[in-house]
Formats: structure tokens, sequence, C-alpha cells
């Protein structure tokens, strides 16, 4: 049963009449990177705060690192991190006043905070920022701070909501090196986004719409058992084409990437490429091929935007 | 201990963050000072110079001494002549002047026969042989105005008439113990203290954990192991330093300037100070948990200023006020602080002595804490 760093079961929470989380059910395992996939207003959020503790569920459990929530919540305090979606650290501290700041929140001894802040501005590229006040600085370097903050304790779990949010493509990228790095280090990682290709990098992930789990997996088995092909049309007269493709039963949906629509084909044609020749409106010199399914093609198949 | 650690860490953190804040770090020196100065010469309740006029009906030189003589008491300067009652009665509603004197064409004949001049003997209670020898017209809706000018009916006229005038003894002998010259701001310093730490005090706390929640900060805060108390405390402690410093400030220039008396022991004065402090304080952060930003926390702030400033006793004697307003005023911990402070300063009195006020604003900390600790709840819903 420790196997797992979460566990939910049944998680709901109600905002009013919104709601914003609906019988989530969740595992995720120890040392991985697991992440939550959805637009805004899909929950993601009010499922982290509550697996945080920092909402009370209107129903459901919840075990974290072995803790029952929301009794266990001071306890769980000392071995998760937490990077809020907002930049939460203070403004008018410098980054070395911040990291100090934490650092006796959690009460490490003088020496060993010492070190350990060294150590996180090495690793997080921010010696040149020491001194500089958090309110003056970048996105990314504000994101790595946060980052730095979240892990200076050296958490167990750590939750990351939206990380990358406020950051640029080559700071992403840096961001999600460092992540394996801590997840190589054996933390788990919970993090949510709205990024494709962000959600493509985790060890597995959950797709939310509207407080429901639609699906969850690895990324490889979500796009195998999605429920679909993908084929690639390349043609003309492309936005009255995909008009007509829509029309039919079997296709998911069709969406144009500069001079090609890419065509999702429900699983129960079997061969998607000559059920698109068979169509009267596909012309000879049209090019088909088949291609591989992105994460954005089972988003597409799982939420809302399928046809009914 | 580590609740040690962290409530030092909270400490460290709110210094830090306002010795950047230059605009309230400034104002922390500039409130007691500018104040102190502004209420310590601005405030009198001994009031001189009123600004009157005179309606002449007699045209004597009796009149003109008359007039002189009342001048030379300073508490009236007559700017003002006026040929009749009516545009008297208008130039004292245009607030030209705050009264008019009315000199009877007969005033020479009335000052003949007033007893305190001694003619006439014996001196009779008779209408025809003994009437006032002029009168007031007083804007009377400001009652210390006109309080002022009564207290000019039975000035003797000695020097009228050069002569010795019939000396009346006394009812009571009067002895002012404490402020024997009768200076307002003897009272005024003291009782500013109060008002000046009732401000920024709650000021200050209220808007404490009201920004940690409108910048974000609170979300990381609670996800820490910090305690709701020790955040409070952590909070509160820098402030308290701020509060002795004010003190000192208002107390020391009091003391300069406008040579306010300190005859209490300074020990005496730090306790009294202390217990204020934190309960104005405490009364800070539990505003600050139920406001929901900033501008709310002002505003509470305001709703408690007010009535410090105007039922404490610092402007009007308690004993004056009716008895529902007493009740609010024992209500506010400034009330209690201004005879604290005024006792100590000023009458060398020892806090123990009274041990009613030091133990409602000790109350009054504890029950502030408590209630703040539990309306801070480490959840966001």
């Amino acid at each position: 049963m420790n196997d797992y760093a979460i566990r939910a079961e049944k998680l709901s929470r109600n905002f009013g009449d919104l709601k914003a989380v609906q019988e989530l059910d969740l595992a995720i395992d120890k040392g991985r990177i697991f992440g939550f996939l959805g637009p805004n207003g899909s929950g993601k959020t009010t499922a982290i705060r509550m697996l945080t503790g920092l909402l009370t569920p209107t129903s459901g459990e919840i075990q974290v690192l072995g803790h029952k929530l929301p009794d266990g919540t001071e306890k769980l305090r000392l071995q998760i991190g937490y990077m809020t979606q907002k930049f939460s650290l203070y403004d008018d501290l410098t980054v070395a006043e911040n990291l100090r700041f934490v650092a006796s929140i959690y009460s490490l001894p003088a020496r060993a905070a010492r070190q350990r802040i060294e150590e996180l501005l090495s690793v997080y590229g921010l010696l040149k920022n020491k001194d500089k006040l958090a309110g003056s600085m970048s996105g990314g370097q504000r994101q790595r701070l946060s980052l730095s903050a979240a892990v200076l304790h050296k958490p167990e779990l750590l939750f990351l909501d939206e990380p990358t949010s406020a950051v640029d493509p080559e700071n992403r990228r840096e961001f999600w090196e460092q992540l394996f790095d801590l997840s190589e280090q054996g933390s788990s990682i919970l993090v949510s986004t709205h990024y494709m290709d962000e959600a493509e990098r985790c060890h597995k992930l959950a797709i939310l719409e509207n407080g429901i789990k639609r699906a969850d997996g690895t990324p490889d088995e979500l796009m195998r058992d999605m429920g679909a092909q993908v084929v690639e049309v390349d043609s003309s007269n492309l936005r009255q084409l995909k008009q007509l493709l829509l029309a039919l039963a079997e296709v998911v949906s069709a969406a144009q990437l500069g001079s090609r629509l890419r065509v999702l084909i429900k699983d129960q044609v079997s061969d998607p490429l000559s059920f698109l020749r068979q169509q009267p409106f596909i012309k000879s010199e049209d090019q088909l091929n088949l291609v591989r399914p992105s994460l954005e093609d089972v988003f597409v198949m799982s939420t809302g935007n399928r046809r009914p | 201990m580590s609740a040690l650690t962290r409530i030092h860490a909270i400490f460290v953190k709110e210094l830090t963050q306002l010795k950047r804040d230059r605009m309230t770090f400034g104002m922390i020196i500039m409130i007691p000072l500018i104040q102190l100065l502004l209420f310590g010469y601005a405030i009198n309740t001994n009031i001189r110079h009123i600004p009157v006029g005179v309606v002449d009906y007699s045209h004597s030189a009796l009149s003109r001494i008359l007039i002189q003589t009342v001048n030379a008491t300073q508490v009236v300067e007559f700017t003002a002549h006026f040929n009749d009652v009516a545009e008297a009665q208008k130039a004292i509603a245009r607030a030209e002047v705050r009264a008019v004197l009315i000199i009877p064409a007969d005033v020479s004949q009335r000052l003949a026969r007033h007893p305190a001049v001694g003619f006439g003997l014996p001196p009779s209670s008779d209408e025809e042989t003994s009437r006032p020898v002029a009168q007031w017209l007083v804007d009377g809706s400001d009652t210390i105005i006109a309080a002022a000018i009564k207290g000019l009916r039975g000035m003797p006229l000695t020097e009228l008439l050069d002569k010795p005038a019939n000396r009346n003894t006394p009812t009571f002998e009067v002895t002012l113990l404490y402020n024997p010259e009768q200076r307002t701001a003897v009272n005024i310093v003291p009782g500013l203290i109060a008002i000046i730490l009732t401000m920024t005090m709650i000021l200050f706390t209220s808007a404490a954990i009201v920004r940690e929640r409108e910048r974000g900060n609170m979300e990381m805060l609670i996800t820490t192991p910090v305690r709701s108390i020790e955040l409070m405390l952590g909070k509160i402690i820098p402030y308290i330093f701020i509060g002795a410093l004010q003190v000192c400030i208002i107390l020391g220039l009091g003391h300069l300037i406008f040579k306010v008396p300190i005859n209490g022991s300074w020990l005496q004065i730090a306790g009294a100070t202390f217990l204020f402090i934190t309960a104005s304080l405490t009364l800070g952060l539990v505003i600050s948990t139920i406001a929901r930003n900033q501008l709310q926390s002002m505003q509470m702030t305001v709703f408690v200023l007010i009535p410090s400033i105007l039922l404490s006793g610092f402007m009007f004697p308690y004993d004056g006020m009716p008895v529902i307003a007493q009740y609010i005023a024992e209500a506010l911990p400034a009330t209690h602080y201004m005879r604290l402070i005024r006792g100590v300063v000023l009458r060398e009195v020892e806090i123990i002595d009274m041990a009613s006020d030091v133990s409602w604003l000790a109350l009054f900390t504890v029950g502030g804490l408590i209630v703040a600790s539990l309306r801070f709840k480490k959840r966001l819903d």
C-alpha cells in the first residue's frame, strides 16, 4: 500500500453549486512524475490543494505518503514541497533572504541551511542574483527561485501547479531537465499543466476536464488506447474539405495544421486510408498518411471537443 | 525549540520588509513627531483672543475704558464696532465675531450703582438700583467659547475707577494639583501616546496578514510547518519595539518642548505601555483575520480609532459622558491606557494601584490572541 505516493478515492469538492472536482480516483507511484493535464478551470488547482491539505474535500478519501488527510496534514507538511501557480515568495526580499526565511521556517540548522542554500543557488543558476530583490527578476528566474524554495527541505513529494505558465520555451526545457534530476534522486512529483508537450514528458498523466478525470495512464498507453487513428490529408481547399469530413459519422475531428488536415477516425474503421479514399470529395492527387497520434489527439478524443 | 526558530524567522522577515518599505518606516517616526508638535501647540482649552465686537450706545470715556479693561483680560479681542444690535447679530451669524459687548447709554449710572464698585451702599438686589453694567451677546453653539465669555461675568472692575473694590471672599479655596499653571499640553501629551499607538499599532498589524493574503504569500506560508500562533507572534513582536520607540519620541519631545513633567518611573511607563501595545496589536490581528483586503482593514481601523479619540478621555472628560458612552469607552483599550499613562506620568501612581485597567488590557490581549488564532485557519476554505 505504501508504494503509492498519493492515493485518492472518489475525491470531490464543491464551491456552492460549482462542482470543481468530481469523484476523482488517483493512484500515483513513488519516484515518478505524474501530470494533471487540463484546460483552465478543469479542477487541477483544486485537486492539488486538496492533496496538499489546503482544502478540505467535500467527500472522498485521501492518503498522501501514508498520512490520511485532512487529519495528518501537519505531519505531512515537512515531507512535501508546494510550488504555487502564482509567485508566492516575497517580492521585497532578496533571493537569499527568501531562501533563508524558508530554511528557518522548516527549522533547518544554521550550517545545514547555509550549505543547502549555496547548493540550490548554484544548481538553479541563481548565484549571480543572490542579492537581487525577487520582485525585480524575470519570470524564469522567479520560477527557479520558487522551485528551489519548494525543494529546500528535500521533500519526498513535490507539488507543482502550472510551474511553467510564466516562462519562455527555453527556460521550460531547462526546468524539465531539473525535474527529471529531482525524480532521479527519488522525489515523487505531481505537476499540473495545460501544455501538451509538457504532459508528454510525464511518466504518467491524468486528463481532467470540468473536474472529471477523462483518462489516465502513460502517454504511450493513452495514445494507443485512445480509440481512433490519425490520418493527415495534404490537399487544397482545406476549409471546405474539413466541413465535408466532419459530416461523416466515423470522423471524430479534423484540425488544420498549415497545409494539412489532421483527421481523427474512429477505431471501428479498420483501414482508415482506404476508407478516406472511397470518399467522393478526396481527389486522387491528395496525399494521405497514417501518422502517430499525439497527446493532443488523446486530449481531443477524451474531452468535450469530441462530437456526440 | 523549532517554534522559537519559526517565530524568529517571521520576525526577521518582517523587519527586513519594514526596512525596505521607506514610506512606512518614515511614518513610524513622522507620525508621532508631527502629531506631537501639531496637537501640543494646537489643542488648547485655555481660550484666548476670541474675536468680538462692540456696540457702544454711550460713547463716553467710561465706555472706552471699559472696553480696554475687558481687552486687557486677553480672553477677547475687540475687532469690530457696530452701530446697532441687529448689525452685530449679523456679524455673529457670519462668524466674523464670536460675541458682541453691548454697552448701554446709561453705563455710567449702572456702574456707579454696581456693588463691585462700592457706591450705593448697602448693596441692593433691587433691579432698579443694581443692574449689570453691560451685556454680552454670544454665539452659544460653541460651548467652550460660551464658557470662556461666561467666565467674564464676574470680572473685577477695580482698574476701571482706580479705586479698591469690595473684596469678596470666595466660597471655596481651589488648589490645583499636578498642573497648577493649567497648561493643556500637560494633559494632551500623555494622552497623545494612547492615540498615536492606537493608530499605528492597529493599522500596521491589521494590514500585516491581509497583505500576505493579497500578495499570495499566504498560500506558500500555510503549506509550511509554521503554526498560526507562531505567525501571529512573529508578526506582532517587531511592532512592540516600534511602539516603544514612538512612546520615547512623544514623551521625550513632550518633556523637552512642552515641559511635560515625567513624574512616574520609566519601569511603570514601560509596563503600562507594553500592556497597551500588545492589546492594540492583537486587536489589529483580529481585524486582519476578518478583513479581506487592505482597504477593508483600513476602514475597520478607522472604526476603532475615532471612538478611541473621542471617547477615551483624550479630548473630553470620561466622567461627563452618558452611561452608554462610558460602557463603550470601557471596552476600548485606549480608555484604560489613557488613565494609566496620565496616572503614571503626571500623578506618579504605580500601575498595580490601577488594577482594573491593567487587568482589562491583559485580558484583552489574551482574548484577542485566542480569537485571532482561532479565526486564522491554515486552510484556504
